[in-house]
């Protein structure tokens, strides 16, 4: 495909990440580089190990590269000060985990609200936008539920909420239906390609073929090097 | 994330984590209250020790004779008293004595009192109208005896509040009358109810004029010697000039020197701040122990309090993903840590209060709260949460949020 370059929202330069454990090193990414342009649908797919999730902390400011460059809309993360990533991560990103990782002790308006806060938004406007976005997963009757309360799907729903409330531009999605059944995989496929046609940057990261088919396109990932890079990835083969 | 934000989370954590908000909050109260009970206790006893020795009289001063050694062979207590009447006149002259404001001198003898069939042994005091004021007394009943009585000579008394119950049970006193060794005697008034000082029971005695005593009970070959006087100072201040010369006095109109002197002075002072240092050293040993409850208590509380933020590191890691800055955790922590000890730290002082109230009852002891001691302990407590509760939150907040989020 031949579409006019656009400036990439994300872009990863020669990006290694090691880890130390013990006596061994792991080098979970070992020289990544990759572009993502605005309003594009990513799928990371590799295999287990293959170092997808250690790439997503990265993009999102999780995290930060041992060696290599991460501009984030421009910006190189690694000049940014610690309340400048946390205003990146409140205001610019929306994450969905594997885990859900939501407050148990929280209803789930409550889980969904907690970016708003640290936004620094009134209550009542809080309130307004996230029954408003969890209406929009389709959980408008389970807002006071905590999460023991909500099937693993509804639990993956109120992340996808959270994750969409402050209106991010960016939303990084790690195995999000990695710990679902089917029918609940499909909701939230549904759910992530509805924020792409609203326009929203979205990158993916799964295992499974058949998730990574709702992508427009694909990165494959292995060994913590990017295999092929399908439609406009720069493609950095390994032998 | 404003004030109002901070507070709500904080509070809804205490809330969701009941258990160990609880655990926390009862170390915290538990070594207060044992800082504000035990220090309290030890005040009490000195308070109790110095309100029995003021009991004798302030500004105190006691004169007792010292046996004659002048056969080498010292004879038995009171055998033969060396101080007399005239040594009370001598005392009581402004001109020898500046600084003795009043001389009780007292003969006295262990004797029975008879009333009807009823007969009581007793300790039964000469003396002069002084001695009220002297030994800090008040009469409860009657009136005390007069300087007319004393150069009467006249056969009244006044009595002990034991005296008069073992003698007359509930009846009044006033107006019956005794015999003492064959002579009568009308009581004329009661004494107040003191309780027993350090020496005796002070409720157990009679009064009667110093002369009677000597024409009528006195045994002694010199019916004007008695067995003890004391002496009020002008003040507390002018203690040791009175003692100074009290002894320079009785030195030169005995004729003796200082090595044979035939008298002893003894004040209330030197008993007293014996007494004061030994319940100090007391009230150190048991702020000591208190306060190493309370340091065991803390080290609970900071057990409580690592643990928890331990387990919240994930949560801390979620709240930086969101957007958390570290400062913005830190001061949840804080808010967190500090009403939970602010709270265990207010219902110590309120039970420390309430036991420092209730504990007397049951003790026959007071229990004196030390301001001092209860804001330290408050303090301690407070400063215990808050290191625990913030330090290791502090550092969680500095952690790469993947690494909080992945902690376990
Ligand atoms: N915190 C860590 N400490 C040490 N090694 C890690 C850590 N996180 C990931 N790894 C290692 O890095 C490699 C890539 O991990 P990860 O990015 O989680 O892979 P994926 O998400 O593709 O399964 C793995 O070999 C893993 O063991
Ligand atoms: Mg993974």
């Amino acid at each position: 495909m031949s579409a006019p370059p656009k400036t990439p929202i994300l872009q990863l330069i020669d990006v290694r990440k090691t880890y130390a454990t013990g006596h061994l090193e792991v080098e979970a990414l070992a020289g990544v580089s990759l572009d993502v342009s605005e309003g594009d649908y990513v799928a990371v797919m590799g295999p287990s190990g293959s170092g997808k999730s250690t790439l997503m902390h990265i993009l999102g400011c999780l995290d930060s590269p041992t060696s290599g460059l991460y501009r984030l809309a421009g910006t190189d993360v690694s000049t940014m000060s610690e309340a400048e990533l946390a205003e990146v991560r409140n205001r610019r990103i929306g994450f969905v985990f594997q885990q859900f990782n939501l407050l148990p002790s929280l209803a789930a308006w409550r889980n969904v609200e907690l970016p708003l806060i640290y936004a620094g938004m009134p209550r009542a406007q809080r309130r307004k936008l996230a029954f408003a976005s969890l209406e929009r997963v389709g959980l408008a009757d389970r807002v006071e539920h905590r999460p023991g309360e909500l099937s693993g799907g509804q639990q993956q729903r109120v992340a996808v909420a959270r994750a969409l409330v402050t209106d991010p531009a960016l939303i990084l999605a790690d195995e999000p239906t990695g710990n679902l059944d089917s029918r609940s995989t499909e909701d939230v496929l549904a759910l992530l390609s509805e924020l792409h046609d609203a326009g929203r940057t979205i990158v993916l990261i799964t295992h499974e073929a058949e998730v990574a088919a709702a992508a427009a396109r694909t990165v494959r990932i292995r060994d913590g090097l990017v295999d092929t890079g399908e439609l406009t990835g720069r493609a950095v083969r390994s032998g | 994330m404003n004030l109002l934000e901070t507070f709500r989370t904080a509070g809804e954590a205490i809330r969701s984590h009941r258990m160990r908000s609880i655990l926390t909050m009862l170390g915290i109260l538990i070594g207060i209250a044992a800082v504000i009970l035990t220090v309290g206790l030890g005040k009490g006893a000195q308070q109790q020790v110095r309100d029995e020795i003021n009991k004798l009289g302030s500004n105190l001063l006691i004169v007792s004779p010292g046996s004659t050694t002048t056969s080498g062979i010292r004879g038995g207590r009171g055998s033969a008293s060396t101080l007399t009447m005239s040594d009370a006149v001598t005392l009581s002259n402004a001109a020898v004595a500046p600084d003795i404001k009043q001389v009780a001198p007292v003969a006295s003898s262990s004797l029975s009192v008879v009333a009807g069939n009823t007969n009581w042994t007793t300790n039964v005091v000469g003396t002069t109208v002084d001695w009220l004021t002297v030994r800090a007394r008040n009469v409860a009943q009657g009136r005390f005896i007069t300087q007319d009585d004393v150069d009467q000579g006249r056969q009244v008394m006044v009595i002990g509040s034991t005296v008069s119950s073992e003698l007359f049970g509930q009846r009044s006193p006033v107006g019956q009358t005794v015999t003492v060794s064959g002579n009568t005697f009308s009581i004329i008034g009661v004494l107040d109810t003191i309780g027993s000082s350090t020496t005796a029971d002070e409720d157990d005695q009679v009064v009667i004029p110093q002369t009677s005593y000597a024409s009528r009970i006195s045994t002694s070959a010199n019916r004007s010697s008695i067995t003890t006087m004391y002496i009020e100072a002008t003040s507390q201040s002018s203690l040791s000039a009175a003692y100074q010369e009290a002894t320079n006095a009785l030195t030169t109109s005995h004729g003796v020197t200082g090595t044979n002197r035939d008298f002893s002075i003894s004040s209330q002072q030197s008993l007293l701040t014996t007494a004061t240092s030994t319940d100090q050293t007391l009230t150190v040993l048991l702020a000591g122990v208190a306060g190493i409850s309370l340091l065991v208590g803390g080290l609970g509380v900071m057990n409580i309090m690592l643990v928890s933020v331990t387990e919240r590191i994930r949560e801390i890691g979620l709240r930086k993903a969101l957007g958390a800055t570290p400062s913005a955790i830190r001061r949840q922590f804080l808010v967190e840590a500090s009403s939970l000890g602010l709270s265990g730290g207010i219902l110590g002082l309120t039970l420390g209060i309430v036991g420092a109230v209730v504990l007397p009852h049951f003790l026959n002891q007071p229990v004196l709260i030390s301001p001092f001691a209860a804001a330290g302990a408050v303090a301690v407590a407070l400063v215990i949460g808050i290191v625990a509760g913030v330090y290791p939150a502090s550092r969680a907040a500095r952690l790469a949020p993947i690494d909080a989020l992945r902690s376990e």
